[in-house]
């Protein structure tokens, strides 16, 4: 078996909301909820869900910008949230990498491209400005964007273009894990594809681990090892991706797939077997009881209201729904 | 018939851009030319006063007391903007005048925006603990009477030239930290920010690289309209007594000298505060155009 | 068949900049029928939401401007209504849905006043006729509790709620196109779903045609009956949406489909098109695919192929295909 690069053992976020003067605290926005997965050297794992159900929270955890409330992030075995700060200068931050969904945001508007991309290289080590340029010219050329263009700023780039532009930097210290959170989905259809490719000839040339946070899951198929599915803060289906896609277990799987198929007006068996679910993710201020898809779940039951359920193997799947007791 | 129609549409609305167009681009330039020559004559003037001005701007004679300019009847041509209620040249004064409301509201500036920008750069990135200090010290220093602290230290420390400028920097940086923080503060928010610390960037790298080079475009701005108040501060301080000793004239002291007289002498006030008001808005016309020129978005175009 | 609703016809509109004038729509024909659903599919830049505004006339003047072409509404010929006129025709006749629905909502008005204000605006009517006319908008997008709604602010809504006011607004004086530019651009996959059905439904009460722009295949796959694939200015080719899918003609529109990422399929590579579309400002001489087609030809490099038509609702601009 693979090296396990980063575990998440029973990640948890709460937001306190507070109301009046004295910021009294009256409840919790319950945005992660006990949730556990683990991603292997060289493979990917994408984290599902629709807005609002956490997965957002989940990568800016990993990337020590957002605090745990409780659980653990274990990085190469060591616990993340018990490094020193030293030790995450040192020993974290260059092997861990970030590509955000809006290339147009994530650039420092008055910085040059080559400053863009060096700037974890000026930052972590300690180079003369000009063996930085050059190493900058060869990651820019690694990702198809053309040296001319170092000197330029990111305005002056399409988004095809910044978000290569991004991938650049994110290589820059040769990191072992880049988080993409929402990669190619700011970018147009033709563009995508390409990008999409540019992440996988980059994979098996790097050995890379990929951490994709996506909505959309035929991105994320063409993507993925293994696949989480996230509902209102908590897991609800995690697993190898081909068995996910083959045999879908839980009913929110089932529909986030029916959702994303191409099905023709004219395929009348294609309509049949698609799946609208009625109503809206509820507010994680006030998650459901029992399981928390029953109030959009087709197949609940009264059990499912009252208890929660728990994670269970089914096949080569996790799955949390009371049909697989 | 319809082509005939969308043919006529097309050449007329071409012409109309066209216009449209060269007015623009006129515009544009003079926007940029008749600010930087104000001001740059301005400057020469406060410098080179002593070799400008026809006469002492202190003294004056008594019987030429309320002289209106040359160009009116019953000017002198001695005195092309005619004389104050002390028989003092008006042009002299004025010219004068350029040397201390510049220098006081440029040093004025100079001072509060340096405060402010590092305190709410600090507090806006800080945040938390940070923040709540820093605000609350800005919203005691934004409730505080101004003019009673400004004769406070008048009394302390004694009118005068460091005086003013002292009291008008008491005065103003607070409004720099409580708008500059509010910048830093989205921007700490924004992705590059994230995507900063992510990279392992310090906070001084932060505060430095990514905060504050996007921060100058607002502070610019302020800075321009902030010439104006400062030199109407000015005039404030000096006619209450506590501002730039009284025979050396600034222009603010001049605009209230000529208020008990605006409708026999109106020259009194309206020279001076015509050069206030072509200060300002040349500093707001070069705020706009360093703007612009200093956004790389927006230098292209 | 049904009438034909509204009919484009050559249709030209450019941007005047410093730069250069900016050939945004550039000679784009189609026509949606009654009932009928018409998709305007491309990227960013292509042109599709301009287009949309030309039909409204709302393009931001005097820097954008429709230089040819014909509009023609049930007869009418829009581009030749003064400015009162087409206020009249706006909301009533043709109204529009934007991808945003918080920025497309009134923070600081009730839904109901709001879905009332454009009824008020075309419709001469008495204050309860009016409120009555409020609630069948919001009971058309099939909104719960319509009366609670109606009284209750933006804020006070989920997120596919207010799209669903938005739509309502829309919808409020029965007209008779709807064009919805990029609506379930920023809904969740399971809200889509939602909203497309919704699409469906009200299509089939009302019978109003509907031209739906978007980027997505997979939503144009869903709703539209014909559509119509838009690069760099023009549509490159019109075809039924089943025909568009199964047998697509033009080299832009097979690239396209082939590199949208399918669930039923897993390949190892998706195929790719290579390079970025054109500057409108600097646009190709020949074909504007050229650039990046891989069957291209030396005739595509010097002239712009025509618009051909095959068989009864299709038709392509490619030399290859004859």
């Amino acid at each position: 078996m693979a090296k396990v690069i980063l575990e998440a053992r029973d990640v948890v976020k709460h937001y306190p909301v507070t109301k009046g003067l004295l910021q009294r605290t009256v409840g919790w926005v319950r945005a992660v909820d006990g949730v556990s997965f683990s991603v292997e050297q060289g493979k990917t794992l994408s984290i599902v869900g629709e807005s609002g159900a956490g997965k957002t929270t989940v990568a800016r955890q990993i990337l020590l910008l957002e605090k745990l409330t409780s659980g653990s992030i274990l990085f190469e075995g060591t616990d993340l949230y018990k490094m020193s700060p030293a030790q995450v200068k040192d020993d974290y931050r260059p092997k861990v990498h970030y590509v955000q969904q809006n290339p147009w945001s994530s650039m420092n508007p008055r910085m040059r491209i080559r400053d863009v991309v060096g700037e974890p290289i000026f930052v972590n080590t300690k180079q003369t400005k000009k063996t930085v340029y050059t190493e900058v010219g060869k990651l820019l050329d690694q990702v198809g964007i053309d040296t001319d263009g170092m000197t330029r700023y990111p305005h002056e780039f399409s988004g095809g273009q910044r978000q290569r532009i991004a991938v650049a930097r994110a290589l820059a210290l040769n990191p072992t894990l880049l988080i993409l959170d929402e990669p190619v989905s700011a970018l147009d259809v033709s563009i995508r594809a390409q990008i999409m490719n540019l992440f996988k000839d980059l994979q098996s040339k790097f050995d890379l681990s990929y951490i994709v946070i996506a909505h959309n899951l035929a991105t994320v198929r063409y993507m993925s090892h293994s696949v989480a599915i996230m509902y209102l803060g908590q897991l609800v289906e995690y697993g190898d991706s081909e068995a996910l896609f083959e045999r879908p277990l839980h009913p929110y799987t089932r529909a986030l797939i029916s959702a994303s198929q191409l099905t023709l007006p004219e395929d009348s068996e294609g309509k049949a077997q698609q799946i609208i679910l009625t109503g809206e993710m509820p507010s994680p201020l006030n998650p459901p009881s029992g399981c928390r898809f029953h109030t959009r779940c087709t197949e609940a039951s009264d059990k499912c209201s009252k208890d929660v359920p728990e994670m269970r193997k089914v096949g080569k799947q996790m799955v949390k729904c009371h049909h697989y007791d | 018939m319809l082509n005939t129609i969308t043919t006529t549409a097309k050449t007329k609305k071409k012409k109309q851009y066209r216009g449209i167009s060269r007015a623009t681009r006129v515009m544009r330039n003079l926007a940029l030319w008749i600010p930087t020559v104000v001001m740059a004559f301005m400057i020469v003037l406060a410098i080179f006063s002593p070799w400008i001005a026809p006469h002492d701007p202190t003294v004056g004679k008594i019987t030429d007391r309320y002289l209106p300019p040359a160009f009116m009847e019953g000017g002198k041509t001695d005195y092309l903007l005619g004389t104050d209620q002390l028989g003092r040249d008006i042009l002299s004064r004025l010219i004068y005048g350029a040397r201390i409301s510049l220098s006081v509201s440029l040093l004025a500036i100079a001072i509060t925006a340096s405060i402010g920008t590092v305190l709410g750069i600090i507090a806006g990135y800080g945040g938390g603990r940070t923040d709540a200090i820093v605000m609350r010290v800005v919203d005691v220093a934004l409730s505080f009477p101004g003019l009673l602290l400004a004769m406070l230290l008048a009394v302390a420390i004694g009118p005068g030239f460091w005086t003013v400028v002292f009291a008008l920097s008491l005065l103003g940086w607070a409004g720099y930290a409580r708008m500059i923080r509010g910048e830093a503060m989205r921007l700490s928010q924004s992705d590059f920010v994230a995507q900063a610390r992510v990279n392992g960037a310090s906070g001084w790298r932060i505060m430095t690289r990514h905060i504050f080079p996007n921060i100058i475009n607002s502070l610019i701005v302020l800075m321009t309209l902030q010439v104006g108040m400062m030199i109407l501060a000015e005039a404030a301080l000096s006619y209450l007594g506590i501002g730039i000793s009284v025979p050396t004239p600034s222009w603010g002291s001049m605009v209230s000298d000529g208020r008990a007289n605006l409708d026999n002498a109106w020259w009194i006030s309206a020279f001076p505060g015509a050069a206030i008001g072509l200060v300002v808005l040349s500093g707001n016309f070069l705020g706009d155009w360093i703007r612009d020129k200093l956004d790389p978005r927006l230098r292209q175009l | 068949m049904s009438n034909i609703v509204l009919q484009v016809e050559d249709l030209h509109t450019s941007f005047f900049t410093r730069a250069g004038e900016v050939k945004a729509v550039d000679g784009v024909s189609f026509y949606v029928r009654e009932g009928e659903t018409f998709g305007i599919v491309g990227e960013s830049g292509c042109g599709k939401s301009v287009t949309g505004l030309s039909i409204l006339r709302l393009l931001p003047e005097p820097a954008g401007q429709v230089v040819g072409g014909k509009i023609i509404m049930e007869g009418k010929s829009l581009l030749e209504l003064n400015p009162k006129q087409m206020r009249a025709y706006r909301g009533k006749m043709i109204s529009m849905i934007l991808q945003d629905p918080m920025s497309s909502l009134n923070p600081v008005y009730t839904i109901g006043d709001q879905i009332g204000e454009s009824v008020r605006l075309h419709q001469d009517l008495p204050e309860n006729m009016v409120e009555a006319e409020v609630i069948d908008a919001l009971r058309l997008l099939r909104i719960p509790s319509p009366e609670m709604r109606a009284r209750e602010y933006p804020f006070q809504l989920s997120g596919g709620m207010r799209q669903r006011a938005v739509g309502a607004i829309a919808m409020s004086c029965r007209p008779r196109l709807l064009i919805a530019d990029e609506p379930t651009t920023a809904l969740d996959a399971t809200i889509q779903a939602q909203y497309i059905a919704l699409f469906e439904d009200i299509q089939e009460k009302t019978n109003v045609a509907i031209i739906f722009i978007t980027h997505d295949f997979g939503v144009v796959a869903r709703i539209c009956d014909r559509v119509g694939v838009m690069y760099a200015g023009k549509i490159v080719e019109t075809a039924s949406t089943r025909d568009i899918f199964k047998n697509p003609k033009h080299p832009y529109t097979k690239a396209l489909i082939q590199s949208v990422p399918q669930l039923d399929k897993k390949d190892e590579r998706l195929f790719s098109i290579e390079g970025q579309p054109p500057s409108l400002l600097r646009l190709p001489k020949g074909c504007r695919f050229y650039p990046r087609c891989t069957v291209s030809m030396d005739i595509c490099k010097e002239q712009e192929p025509p618009e051909v038509k095959i068989g009864e609702n299709r038709s392509v601009s490619c030399w290859r295909v004859k």
